[in-house]
């Protein structure tokens, strides 16, 4: 319990640490700062997020160079104190994390400005913050009591976000969200406490060790089905998805974009983390055949998720559903429990939330510029905002999982993951899919480019001159397009570390 | 059978408990009803917690002479921080209720689904909207 020197004073030694505590502070100065003026909150949640994005970028090279980095709270030593460890494995994840809640924020000046009431601003830009941090705590912590605790922040200050939408259905949606929400983070700290009851820790890596010995105890499968239910939950996996559509639909378009990106995510990476780090492949795959029943409920959730989406005539709820359906594509390559198979779902990861983040994004610029959400009223948009319309074109491609793009990489690798793993039967389900996926992002493809003028468009200022989007939104739009594209192309960077994350998992 | 119900009564407590806020959350109308029961739910796991901190003939984990078996203080730390957050879930709850009200005039789950399926999509009046943060 010594205090040295070299964990307490050198910024070296903290960066663990200090990728929390940074957008943690500016969560609390964002209010009384923003007293100067209204921008100034914008200025910190950049500077923040841009400052944890670098730190999380020199932990994973630290950890590509180094292996394991860990940061003991207090000096603490695990496994009595909490313990923050980044691998391979969450320090992909969390520069993934980093870079798109700083992408996000560059590009939700104009966005927030708009859809925020004036004096909530401030207020906003702080549960904002406390949310990044959250998401961040949830990658990083190797504690798993400190993981539900993180689990909780990201949620409240969730809750406070999606409640500013504009409409008066995101105080239902929020409501609704909280209920579930808490259900979920309920079961998982009663999972937790069992775990507790059965080891006598909370330390990630001390239960990993500790578990093995007492696997067919009905306490840990207790605990295991605790987890695994209330985890679902909060990553809503097809039947316990209900809370995600009005969600996603009615809380402010950088929220969407935000929430789209990074929490449900990051909640399929906690998953993966548990039943891989804390549990062992032997026991999903064997002891409790969790893996099977994992595959049913994925490709359920893949084929409902696109099939609803199908019919959606407001396009946030239609990549809402879509969101669904692609949660299921991490899983399935969680519960197939290949290499190769993981490597897809963990690419995944980062490609959907570049997707995903990319569309609400472009979703967000058109609302700000015309109020539109309904796919219909967006016919003749191709020529009035072209730039927000490639990027949403290159998107839509992507989630179809064209060539040269990112989502052809992920559904590659599940596929040959699959197939891999004898399970061939799989690859249909990837493919109708896809062409499901085909269909609906077409249907807005068709009315943005290839009809006339909607009614609503007509009675907009200047109908027929090109309209676009403020500046800052369509660069930040058009660079994540532009990374959905090089990523698809050149994409041995990611899928390199993807693939050491996945063996990482995998035990080998 | 009589040693498994009276010998673990904690456990059965928590288990009631929990069914019984689990229940209310999901099967009653009245907003503040539902979160009345998240806080029972909650409470119940609070109770599972600190009943496996119990050793049984120990003592108050404070160090000093007699020393002897001390009960573990840990679960009790946790559900420090499990009763913080599950009040700051009910604050939030209910600062969102007091908003559902202003807005919808009622906080009957069931009047407020016919009110958004009858009416599209309506803005919070400014004015109401502004009086809480």
């Amino acid at each position: 319990m010594s205090f040295g020197p070299t964990t307490f004073i050198s910024a070296a030694g903290s960066t663990p640490v200090l990728v929390i505590v940074i957008p943690l502070l500016a969560a609390m100065l964002a209010p009384i700062v923003s007293r100067i003026h209204r921008s100034v909150g914008w200025y910190l949640a950049t500077t923040a997020t841009f400052i944890a994005f670098l730190l999380s970028l020199s932990l994973l090279y630290t950890v590509i160079d180094g292996g394991t980095v860990s940061y003991r709270m207090g000096s603490w030593a695990p496994p009595m104190g909490i313990e923050y460890v980044v691998s391979y494995f969450n320090g992909f994840v969390l520069a993934v994390i980093a870079f798109i809640s700083f992408i996000i924020t560059l590009y939700g000046k104009k966005s927030v400005e708009q859809e925020i009431p004036e004096q909530k601003i401030p207020f906003f830009y702080s549960a904002y913050l406390l949310f990044i941090a959250g998401i961040m705590g949830i990658v990083i912590t190797g504690d798993i009591f400190n993981l539900y605790v993180f689990v909780e922040i990201t949620a409240l200050s969730g809750y406070a976000l999606i409640a500013m939408g504009k409409d008066r259905k995101a105080l239902m949606a929020s409501y609704n969200y909280l209920i579930l929400g808490t259900i979920g983070a309920t079961f998982l700290v009663l999972g937790i406490g069992y775990l507790y009851i059965a080891t006598g820790t909370l330390n990630m890596n001390d239960l990993m060790q500790r578990l093995p010995e007492i696997y067919d105890s009905t306490t840990v499968i207790t605990a295991f089905a605790f987890i695994m239910v209330g985890l679902c939950l909060k990553l809503a996996l097809f039947p316990l998805h209900i809370w995600l559509p009005n969600v996603y639909t009615y809380s402010p378009s950088i929220v969407s974009a935000l929430m789209a990106a990074t929490s449900t995510k990051v909640m399929a990476f906690v998953l993966l983390r548990i039943m891989f780090t804390v549990f062992t492949p032997e026991f999903v795959l064997e002891v409790v055949p969790v893996t099977k029943i994992l595959i049913v409920m994925s490709c359920v959730a893949i084929i409902m998720g696109s099939l609803i989406a199908l019919g959606q005539t407001n396009i946030k709820r239609m990549l809402a559903y879509s969101s669904i359906g692609q949660i299921g594509y991490i899983t399935l390559g969680a519960a197939i429990a290949t290499e190769t198979a993981m490597t897809g779902s963990l690419i995944h990861i980062l490609n959907h939330a570049l997707m995903k983040g990319m569309l609400f994004m472009v979703v967000g610029a058109v609302v700000y510029k015309t109020g539109i959400v309904n796919i219909k009223d967006m016919e003749g948009l191709g020529k009035r905002m072209p730039w927000t319309m490639a990027a949403f074109t290159i998107g839509a491609m992507s989630m179809i999982g064209f060539p040269f793009t990112v989502g052809f990489i992920s559904k590659w690798y599940l596929a040959t993951g699959a197939i891999g793993a004898g399970m061939w039967y799989l690859v249909p389900v990837l493919l109708v899919s896809s062409i499901m996926t085909a269909f609906y992002f077409w249907r807005v493809v068709e009315s943005v480019y290839f009809k006339g003028r909607s009614a609503r468009i007509d009675t907009l200022k200047s109908p027929h001159h090109s309209d676009e989007a403020p500046f800052g939104m369509v660069v930040t739009t058009l660079f994540l397009a532009g990374l959905c594209i090089y990523f698809g192309l050149w994409a041995s960077g990611p899928v390199e570390v993807a693939k050491n994350a996945a063996a990482f998992l995998l035990g080998s | 059978m009589i040693e498994i119900i009276l010998g673990k009564y904690n456990y059965w407590i928590y288990i009631a408990l929990m069914m019984i806020g689990f229940y209310a959350m999901i099967a009653k109308e009245n907003l503040v009803k539902k979160i009345l029961g998240m806080n029972i739910f909650q409470t119940g796991v609070i109770l599972l917690y600190v009943s496996i901190s119990k050793v049984s003939g120990g003592t108050v984990p404070i160090i000093w002479d007699k020393g002897g078996p001390y009960d573990n203080p840990l679960p009790h730390v946790l559900m420090l921080t499990a009763i913080v957050v599950s009040v700051s879930t009910t604050a939030v709850a209910l600062a969102l209720i007091v908003r559902i009200y202003k807005s919808y005039g009622t906080i009957e789950d069931d009047q407020i689904v016919v009110i958004n399926s009858h009416d599209g999509d309506k803005e919070i009046p400014s004015e109401k909207a502004s009086t809480i943060i």
